[in-house]
């Protein structure tokens, strides 16, 4: 998996490409939580462009994100993502936490 | 039922495993005339099915995970053993949110539950944990 992240109006933006599964879920917890400590950003737009699959492992890591940010009024957006990734978030009950976008610049005007 | 396929994998409950039975099963899958869902439905059944048997079988220990998959005339049979603690009360198990772990959403078993036609798992404490799920092939005859 990889994983970038830049701050953009002091929101963070993950860009994230590969598979979302257990084996990767613990590269996605340590690298977003650590790019939101040294940012200091309150919300975070997931690019999602890049992620051909997702499995459970991959939502209870986005949901603990979202756990995270909450706390401190935060909030959660998605860009960009695959039909089958759409599916599984939806079926997850994750898109009533997350919203998804057309692109980064829709995300970024939304929070 | 005649069977037209198998496959049988045994691996180490390393966590890379996950993605490269995953890949083996979508193309076992790709054998019938199955929709893309299907496909991508499969994968995900599979990675859960896995996934708990490496945290929840093995944990931080090593052990071997075994994957079948089955092609019959009309269904697709996907079998998978760990030999670890094993589940103590398998109905509790199966249920939404039930999880060990706060960043988990206790999803496995829904996923596969929803995502294939039948799912049915047998469990001995100390012994493992077999997780059978089949697909029924509705489309087209095998190749």
């Amino acid at each position: 998996m990889n994983i970038s992240t830049i701050v953009k109006q002091g929101v963070l933006i993950v860009h994230v490409e590969g598979e979302m599964d257990m084996h990767s879920a613990e590269q996605f917890r340590s690298s977003v939580d650590t790019s939101l400590e040294t940012s200091g950003a309150k919300h975070i737009i997931f690019n999602l462009q890049g992620v051909t699959f997702i499995d459970s492992s991959g939502v209870g890591v986005i949901l603990g994100r979202y756990k995270k940010v909450s706390i401190l009024g935060g909030k959660l957006a998605a860009v960009n993502v695959k039909p089958q990734v759409v599916r599984i978030l939806e079926f997850s009950g994750l898109l009533r936490i997350m919203k998804l976008f057309g692109s980064e610049s829709e995300a970024l005007d939304s929070l | 039922m005649a069977i037209n396929n198998h496959i049988k994998m045994n691996f180490t409950s390393n966590s890379e495993n996950i993605g490269i039975a995953r890949v083996t099963a979508a193309a076992f899958a790709a054998q019938v005339d199955l929709t893309l869902n299907d496909i991508e439905e499969i994968k995900v059944a599979l990675s859960e099915a896995i996934s708990n048997a490496i945290i929840h079988g093995y944990g931080d220990i090593v052990g071997e995970v075994e994957c079948e998959m089955f092609l019959s005339d009309d269904i697709l049979e996907f079998i998978v053993t760990d030999y670890g603690v094993g589940i103590a009360d398998i109905e509790l198990a199966r249920q939404p949110s039930y999880s060990s772990d706060p960043e988990r959403m206790g999803l496995g078993f829904v996923f596969m539950d929803s995502f294939m036609d039948e799912l049915s798992v047998e469990s001995a404490l100390g012994k493992g944990t077999t997780v059978r799920m089949i697909k029924k092939i509705t489309n087209d005859k095998a190749h």
